[in-house]
């Protein structure tokens, strides 16, 4: 009963929330939303120990799937945006054959390797990737109305609620994985790997596992990208943006699911709305750095464990103690 | 034919030389640290800003604009010992992080400082090496090639020679063995900052008049390196000097023949064939990470 009045109460707020904003802080949330979704999926990796540095890329190649099936193929567009996060999955199947021959430091340079290497593809081929100018014009999302609301795609309320929805029901999946037996596996793979080999579990089975289901995620949220915003080129998935994916994760921390959208929000409200809006645009990176630095500095764990502690916080009895960096 | 392969052999040694100064750099302050250094690039940037003001825009000479670019970056790196390395010796990816964080703030600096725009220089010597007709070594490139050649050598000779360099080995081949015998870690880890910090803005400095000037040209230095300490093997100095000077080959060859972006796949895979094949790289033992 409890539970459901928070559900209601909380989606009644997302509902509303858009509506007390500004045109550009509309779309600062529909890139939130869909940031959510990112760093969501990337926790997903970190649960098997391993730490990737092609995430955002692997977003790029859902969004540029999704973008040149609608293009070429003349793909419906909810469809294309299933098959880009297919596509994402696929490809990371086939990194991890070279990719998880690698553990911890030499996984996470090894990562940014293919990553690079897949962006400088992009820039290379013109035919089908557009080169360094990238794909423009991309199909949006078809509007359609549910009676007793229409969706217009070019107005960013129509298109968060759309990615609301969306990220919910992916959150919904990437919190059920968790709980399951194979979430638990994850688990194991990190912090007993020895033991969970002798008990007969693949491991390198499941960290592609993780890695596949990670990345199909991401390339769901590259693809609502894409269809969003029309353009992408191979810098709209650089390493600053891998940079700030990592700085949701270590400053929310990993240890439970709440904690990257948690760092995701505070930091996004922080660095587009506080920081921007008090004129401090040139300032922004410093004032980033610096919270970087402060906080992995003086809260190791994350922002989740001031949560925790607030919250008077019984000892995760599902989760085993994380700290976010090993 | 045989003149193209020449000037672009001479490229190539020019390019290993300043690649070979970040790299070293790079290896050292992992070594003895363990920590990846990402804000390496921007500490090359810092020592290119610093001839920037002193030379371009206070008339400073050239060699005394370098030194204090030497200087000035090695003393960064003992900010980023004291501030961030020290406080995080038991957490590397926490250290990788606060580089990260140093990077930005870095980057933001010279914004504010100077603007995102292009800076120019002017050239220090118009002079050129003339070979043949159309092999020729601009000498503001020989500068760079012979402070590699020497500081390189003097680090050597440091390392292997002295008192400090035994310690400082000692330290990155076991932190807890070598406190044990007396040595100080905090004192190896400020010695190996400075040098690593100080190698990039000397590189930073020399190549200033001959690269493009911007906040942001730390990016594709900090890959080139990584490159170069993962083919030659992280935490081995001699493998980053001779990867360096294997991939300046390949890289300006393939530059030269084919494109830039085509020259820049190759080294990446490269770099992701030797982590398949040797993950401990060319020169590796697989001691550290």
């Amino acid at each position: 009963m409890r539970n459901l009045a928070i559900f209601v109460l909380g989606g009644a707020a997302l509902l509303a929330l858009p509506h007390g904003l500004s045109f550009s802080q509309q779309e600062i949330l529909v890139f939130l939303t869909l940031n959510i979704l990112l760093v969501s999926s990337y926790r997903l990796l970190t649960l098997t120990g391993e730490w990737s540095l092609a995430h955002v890329v692997i977003m790029g190649v859902g969004a540029y799937a999704s973008a040149i099936y609608t293009k070429e193929l003349g793909i419906w567009v909810p469809v294309s945006i299933l098959l880009g996060g297919a596509t994402a999955a696929l490809l990371a199947v086939l990194l991890s054959f070279p990719l998880f021959r690698m553990k911890g430091f030499y996984f996470l340079i090894g990562s940014f390797a293919a990553g690079e290497i897949i962006r400088l593809l992009w820039k290379r081929f013109r035919d089908p990737f557009g080169g360094a100018k990238g794909i423009k014009g991309i199909d949006p999302m078809p509007d359609f109305s549910i009676g007793i609301y229409d969706f217009d795609f070019f107005e960013p309320i129509s298109y968060y609620y759309l990615s609301c929805a969306v990220v919910a029901v992916c959150l919904w999946i990437l919190w059920r994985i968790e709980r399951s037996p194979v979430g638990l596996t994850f688990h194991a793979v990190h912090w007993q790997d020895r033991l969970a080999e002798a008990s007969g579990v693949n491991l390198r089975a499941y960290r592609t596992l993780a890695f596949s289901i990670a990345s199909g995620f991401a390339g769901i949220s590259g693809a609502l990208m894409a269809h969003y915003v029309g353009t992408i080129n191979p810098n709209s998935f650089d390493v600053d943006l891998m940079v700030f994916v990592l700085t949701w994760a270590i400053v929310g921390g990993t240890a439970t699911f709440y904690g990257p959208i948690l760092g995701c929000v505070v930091l996004t409200v922080l660095n587009e709305i506080v920081l921007r809006e008090m004129g401090f645009e040139q300032m922004r990176p410093l004032i980033y750095g610096l919270i970087m630095i402060l906080s992995i500095l003086f809260l190791p764990k994350g922002l989740e464990s001031l949560v925790q502690k607030i919250a008077g916080k019984r000892p995760g009895k599902d989760t085993p103690e994380r700290s976010p960096a090993q | 034919m045989l003149d193209l392969l020449a000037q672009t052999g001479l490229n190539a040694v020019y390019a290993a030389s300043y690649i070979s100064l970040i790299a070293v750099g790079l290896v050292l302050i992992f070594g003895v640290m363990g920590v990846i250094n990402f804000a390496h690039g921007e500490l090359y940037m810092a020592g290119a800003y610093t001839v920037v003001l002193l030379y371009t825009d206070l008339a400073v000479p050239f060699f005394v604009a370098v030194a204090a670019g030497l200087i000035f970056v090695g003393c960064l790196g003992l900010a980023m010992e004291r501030a961030l390395f020290r406080p995080l010796r038991d957490n590397p990816l926490g250290g990788l992080v606060a580089s990260i964080g140093f990077l930005m703030i870095l980057q933001a600096l010279a914004v504010m400082g100077f603007g995102v725009r292009m800076e120019h220089i002017p050239p220090v010597t118009q002079s050129v090496i003339e070979f043949s007709d159309r092999v020729r070594l601009p000498v503001a490139r020989l500068y760079v090639i012979v402070a590699a050649v020497v500081l390189l050598t003097a680090l050597w000779v440091f390392l292997k020679k002295t008192r400090f360099g035994w310690a400082l080995r000692a330290a990155a081949q076991d932190p807890e063995a070598a406190a044990l015998q007396g040595i100080s870690i905090n004192q190896t880890a400020r010695i190996a900052m400075f040098i690593g910090a100080g190698l990039a803005g000397i590189a930073g400095a020399l190549t200033a008049p001959l690269v493009s000037v911007n906040p942001h040209m730390g990016h594709s230095v900090i890959v080139t390196a990584f490159i170069v300490i993962i083919v030659g093997g992280v935490g081995s100095l001699e493998g980053a000097v001779v990867a360096s000077v294997a991939y300046a080959l390949v890289h300006t060859f393939v530059t030269t023949f084919y494109d830039g972006v085509i020259a820049d796949i190759v080294g990446l895979s490269l770099m992701l064939l030797v982590l398949i094949i040797k993950p401990t790289g060319l020169f590796g033992s697989a001691d550290r990470a």
